[in-house]
């Protein structure tokens, strides 16, 4: 069965098109369906606001439906727009463009949810505040799509720029990882960037004189949160942009896809890690909010140690881009290296939550009890650490694959 | 390009040394992050008690640490021994 170019790029956009709206339809569903559920909430408690509160649940929903948008969009493009040059390395970028944009979709989605949710029951609590809780739900909800802007970059410059009709392998890789790690390097951030959004329009309510103060720790700690996200840009770009038509097909290919893989699912768990710890300390700052001090520098510390995971998948993505690896005829090579970028992507995800859940802990009793900062803080540096553990086994594991065998 | 029998053994085994360290790095990372959060809170609520909780929960996190220990065995023993 032989099949033209053409054909080819037609099958690619298909089904990219189909991963974008499959994927990104995920996110904002479930971000929206939490609004609706915290406005629900928050009537019951105070039907007397229910005017307030739905208005302020469809500008939160309508905020989180903007991922979703975005991947409609790009599935549409890829369906219906008549690339004027085909070649084989278009159907590689059609696919990462439908990746990219996809699984970029989910996060921002899930993430605008929360503070559309918070302000909407903030807003039943402390009726007066409702025009400064709205504010606080629209900048939290667009820090939240910063990840999915990111992956609509990605998606377009896959879309539209010219590959050129250079030889197809390894640079189908180098396009099909980049959409990847963009597409998967945006879930985590965007969910995370979304927790101290919700927390901040719910310590509003509880302390409606430090409002301030919530919004300013709530951009601090949301702007942490967008480190993994943009990791996995910066290697994108390098995946997009750089010239492999040079090296050897295999085991090249393998290692661009690896290095994709290991930097953008390596950012889910750090996104979200960073998020948890974002969370509790606006949490933290309404209950007791002389202990911002203490409550921010814990959160920054946890955050930065819940990035480890993260900083693992990038170097793991750095050597296997940058190193020059000798032709091989063999398959074993390949998956070796294909092998690496797997395993620290994915043994990143946990050590990244569960750091996150430390830092979560931390912070929320350094509000409670801020005569314990040091003890707190030491113990969720031993406790990171252990988590930390099989992040470093991963990383191990990967050097091994790379170097060794 | 003609792929050998032993060949493809050894790309499988890469593969799956991979696969077994990455998802199984999953869990204990989750694990050990939720025990050592809950040390903290308990700590916070009765800092008397910080050593007997550190003490507890590193106990609890190298339990914890368990399969991602095997994990790591099958992934050397995937790499080196088979």
């Amino acid at each position: 069965m032989d099949f033209d170019v053409q054909t080819w790029v037609k099958m690619a956009s298909y089904i990219g098109a189909g991963f974008c709206i499959g994927l990104g339809a995920i996110g904002a569903a479930l971000g929206e369906g939490y609004t609706a559920g915290l406005a629900n909430q928050g009537i019951s408690e105070n039907p007397s606001r229910s005017g307030d509160i739905i208005k302020n649940m469809l500008v939160g929903q309508a905020v989180a439906e903007s991922a979703g948008i975005f991947a409609l969009v790009v599935a549409i493009l890829l369906i219906f727009i008549k690339f004027p040059m085909v070649t084989t390395l278009k159907a590689a970028a059609l696919l990462g463009a439908g990746l990219s944009m996809g699984a970029g979709a989910i996060g921002s989605g899930i993430g605008s949810g929360y503070p559309g949710g918070g302000a909407c029951l903030g807003i039943s609590r402390q009726p007066l505040l409702s025009g400064r809780m709205t504010t606080n739900m629209l900048i939290g909800s667009a820090v939240c799509q910063t990840p999915a802007i990111f992956s609509l970059v990605i998606a377009m410059m896959l879309l539209f720029l010219d590959f050129g009709k250079g030889a197809v392998s390894p640079t189908w890789a180098a396009l099909l990882g980049g959409g990847i790690c963009m597409g998967f390097g945006a879930v985590g951030s965007g969910i995370g960037s979304g927790y101290p959004g919700g927390e901040a329009c719910l310590g509003m309510a509880k302390q409606p004189a430090v409002s301030g103060r919530l919004t300013t720790n709530m951009l601090i700690g949301s702007a942490v949160c967008q480190t993994p996200a943009i990791f996995s840009m910066v290697v994108a770009l390098m995946l997009l942009f750089l010239n492999f038509s040079n090296a050897p097909a295999s085991p090249t290919w393998a290692a661009l896809l690896g290095a994709g893989i290991a930097t953008g699912v390596a950012a889910i768990g750090s996104g979200m890690g960073g998020g948890m710890a974002a969370g509790a300390s606006c949490e933290g700052i309404a209950r007791n909010p002389e202990t911002f001090g203490q409550v921010t520098t814990t959160m920054l510390v946890g955050q930065a140690v819940a990035q480890t995971p993260s900083i693992l998948g990038l170097l793991v993505s750095f050597i296997l881009i940058f190193k020059a690896f000798p032709e091989t005829v063999t398959l074993a090579a390949p998956m070796a290296l294909l092998g690496a970028g797997i395993c620290t992507g994915f043994g990143g995800i946990g050590p990244g939550i569960g750091n996150g859940m430390t830092a979560e802990g931390a912070v929320t009793w350094v509000a409670r009890n801020v005569e314990s900062t040091g003890v707190l803080m030491r113990t969720m540096l031993v406790g990171q650490a252990v988590s930390q553990s099989t992040a470093i086994y991963a990383m191990v594991i990967s050097l091994v694959l790379i170097f060794v065998v | 390009m003609a792929i050998e029998g032993v060949d493809l053994m050894k790309a499988a085994a890469f593969i799956g040394a991979g696969l077994a360290m990455g998802f199984g790095a999953i869990g204990p990372g989750v694990g050990e992050g939720y025990a050592a959060g809950k040390a903290c809170e308990a700590i916070g609520r009765n800092p008397e008690e910080a050593g007997l909780l550190t003490r507890t929960m590193l106990v609890g996190q190298a339990v914890s640490e368990s399969t991602g220990i095997y994990s790591l065995v099958i992934a050397l023993l995937l790499l080196f021994v088979v």
